[in-house]
């Protein structure tokens, strides 16, 4: 491996991001998948890093899911997202992040067919108008929220309380990092550090005093890829294509693995469930799982937020290997307690891959 | 008759033409940006389709152009054009009045970088063609430490709307299978396998190297693309590609890849190009006159242009031009 001929790609692919006021919306997925993931990057931005970040109660889906999974035609994605857009201006915002990486690449795709072709952009104003009586400005900026996560980085460093290291033996975690297909595989110059070696998690990982692993099957898709999930017949091509990917990293022995995608820390983390149950096998050590974290969760555990507050809970892989290599101390009582101390029951436990 | 005819580019075109305009009693001038004479030519081991070495053919170049004035290590900064012909001024500030301008500026490799999926310039095992035939010349490169498993990766930068390049680098074909034959020469017992999309064996000969390369070498040629490049714990290549005759993706761990570097327009020549008033072709090359009976006249009158700076072409291809070009601007001078 030659670094150096990966940073030269990532000084290619670097992007010039405004500095604070977004209008920021959240995943559909990701509040199902990962509640707390959204909460902790709003926590993070506005009160430990002091910046305007604003989110309206009326914006909806992108209808990305549907759109690729070609349940609706790409103008009907389009006038969602036309007034996605609509309600930014209303708020008075020109800078626009979202939570989702399918998100960020159907409005990449759609700013970049607009500017290709107005007539069609100026066919869904109208459609915007018969159907909302609204009218919509285009972001002047356009980001993912893990770019501004990247972007503050070296902030979130500054008050970093438990680095990516592992305090038994003071050397850093090795870290899987697993980026959405929609990110930067579409356009390329949209994402930090490009498309086959994209800088935005491993940024995000060197920063925090992680070393990330490059395996053979880092580029492969997590599994989801929308139709091979949602068709129920081709579950079994999902379930393959994570299998290949941990077959792949196992060797390496990943201590954890940070994605910046709703969908690939669900499969990542679901799967290794699923592959445990028929195969017996298990691919952390001591019978464990390798955790598949989002990078909010990641960089919520090394500013010091309270593993349960950011909802590790609800990951099927233990969290408490990591948690104890990191050296952060955890109240095993409060894993399964809700809001105000709510008792939310034990889960039933898996017959192969080890829980705490 | 002694009239000066400047010659910009002292590779193979660029020697061929100053070599017939001397015989046609013209003064040829060349100016060559490098150190040496030869361009890419001299740079190479052995040529296909029958092996050749490449220095015999560049020494007998060298040796018809040694009367011919020339300046290494020289490039035209400026260039004008009046009544009396052009005048150029040099990087060694001498000036030149010539009566024709024979652009001979030839090609540059694709920047193998560019294609990021192959992971030139990241993975240590991954070289280009141009690497590996310095290699032959030398027996020398640390990445070939007695392969097991050599890929050769065809059209690199070519037939590719991705960057830009959608002609066919015509060379790169025969050129992969010549040095599959080669490397084999050297690791009989390693297995050689070439990517290609289509194989164009267009010249004489290439077809009797197609099938040797088979039959003789054992190399297997794959038709598909390879999609990406990653690197194994053990420093090994992994690779996945498509076999379209089988209708399968192919998944394989390689020693060494080598990536057929296309050819590209040479664009250090671009701002006297422009001076000159010489326009490029949509692919980037320079504009001929008219690709049937201009290929080596331009738009402006007394410039001229010579192998592969119009096109990607075989050395074969670029003697001929260079010999045409010559006949075309002793018909100017005479006119």
């Amino acid at each position: 491996m030659i670094v150096e001929g990966k940073q030269k790609i990532w000084a290619d692919y670097q992007k010039d991001i405004p500095d604070d006021h977004y209008f920021y919306v959240r995943s559909c997925i990701r509040q199902s998948f990962w509640p707390a993931s959204e909460v902790t990057f709003l926590d993070i931005v506005r009160n430990k890093l002091g910046k305007d970040f604003y989110e309206n109660a009326y914006h909806t889906t992108c209808g990305g899911i549907a759109y690729h999974s070609d349940s609706i035609p790409q103008e009907t994605a389009m006038t969602i997202i036309a007034r996605q857009f609509a309600l930014m201006h209303e708020s008075g915002y020109e800078n626009y992040v979202c939570s989702c990486i399918t998100s960020f690449g159907l409005y990449t795709e759609t700013l970049e067919t607009w500017h290709e072709f107005p007539e069609l952009e100026a066919k869904i104003r109208q459609y915007l108008w018969d159907s909302c009586k609204k009218e919509f400005a285009k972001p002047k900026y356009l980001a993912h929220a893990s770019d501004m996560i990247y972007k503050f980085r070296f902030d979130i460093a500054k008050q970093m309380k438990f680095p990516l290291v592992n305090v038994k033996t003071g050397k850093p975690l090795k870290v899987v990092e697993h980026i959405g297909c929609h990110y930067s595989k579409m356009f390329p110059s949209k994402g930090f550090g490009g498309a086959e070696y994209p800088h935005v998690l491993v940024g995000m990982v060197e920063a925090w005093g992680g070393e990330v692993i490059d395996y053979p099957e880092r580029r492969q898709c997590c599994g989801f890829g929308f139709r091979q999930y949602f068709v129920q017949a081709n579950r079994g091509y999902s379930e393959s294509n994570t299998h290949k990917k941990f077959e792949s990293m196992e060797p390496y022995e990943p201590d954890l693995i940070i994605t910046n995608c709703p969908g690939c820390p669900y499969f990542l983390d679901r799967w290794q469930y699923v592959i445990a149950e028929q195969t017996g096998k298990t691919y952390g050590k001591n019978g464990y799982g390798i955790p598949a974290l989002t990078y909010e969760e990641v960089a919520g555990l090394v500013m010091g937020y309270d593993p349960w507050d950011l909802g590790l809970q609800v990951h099927q892989v233990a969290i408490e290997p990591l948690l104890e290599k990191m050296g952060i101390h955890y109240d095993p009582k409060k894993k399964y307690q809700g809001v105000n101390g709510k008792d939310l029951g034990m889960p039933q436990c898996p017959m192969h891959i080890k829980s705490v | 008759m002694k009239e000066n005819i400047l010659i910009i580019g002292g590779g193979a075109a660029g020697m061929e033409a100053a070599t017939q305009l001397q015989k046609m009693g013209l003064t040829p001038i060349i100016v060559e940006k490098s150190e040496a004479l030869g361009g890419h030519i001299a740079q190479w081991d052995r040529l296909f389709p029958a092996f050749h070495p490449a220095k015999d053919v560049v020494d007998k170049m060298l040796d018809q152009v040694k009367d011919v004035k020339t300046h290494l290590n020289t490039e035209v900064i400026d260039i004008q054009k009046d009544n009396n012909g052009f005048h150029a001024v040099l990087s060694n500030n001498e000036k030149i009045d010539a009566k024709a301008v024979v652009l001979a500026t030839g090609f540059d490799i694709f920047k193998a970088e560019r294609k990021q999926e192959y992971g030139y310039g990241i993975y240590n095992n991954v070289m280009t063609s141009v690497e590996l035939e310095q290699f032959f010349r030398t027996g020398k490169d640390e990445r070939i430490n007695n392969p097991k498993k050599i890929g050769f990766v065809h059209c690199v930068g070519a037939r590719d709307v991705k960057v830009c390049n959608t002609y066919c680098s015509k060379v790169c074909c025969t050129t992969a299978l010549k040095q599959a034959c080669e490397i084999k020469e050297v690791f009989p017992d390693a297995e050689v396998y070439t990517f290609y999309m289509d194989l164009r064996m267009f010249g004489p000969g290439y077809e009797d190297l197609y099938l040797k390369t088979q039959k003789d070498f054992d190399v297997k040629c794959v038709r598909g693309r390879v999609c990406e490049v990653s690197e194994d714990m053990d420093g090994k290549l992994v690779i996945k590609a498509e076999d379209t005759l089988f209708g399968k993706p192919l998944k394989m761990t390689l020693d060494v890849l080598v990536l057929m570097c296309a050819m590209e327009k040479n664009k250090s020549i671009d701002a006297i190009q422009q001076k000159l008033g010489v326009a490029n072709n949509s692919d980037g090359f320079m504009q001929n006159s008219d690709m049937y009976l201009g290929m080596n006249s331009t738009a402006q009158d007394g410039v001229f242009v010579a192998g592969a700076c119009t096109a990607p072409k075989s050395l074969p291809d670029t003697i001929g031009e260079a010999r045409s070009v010559a006949t075309q601007v002793y018909n100017y001078i005479n006119r």
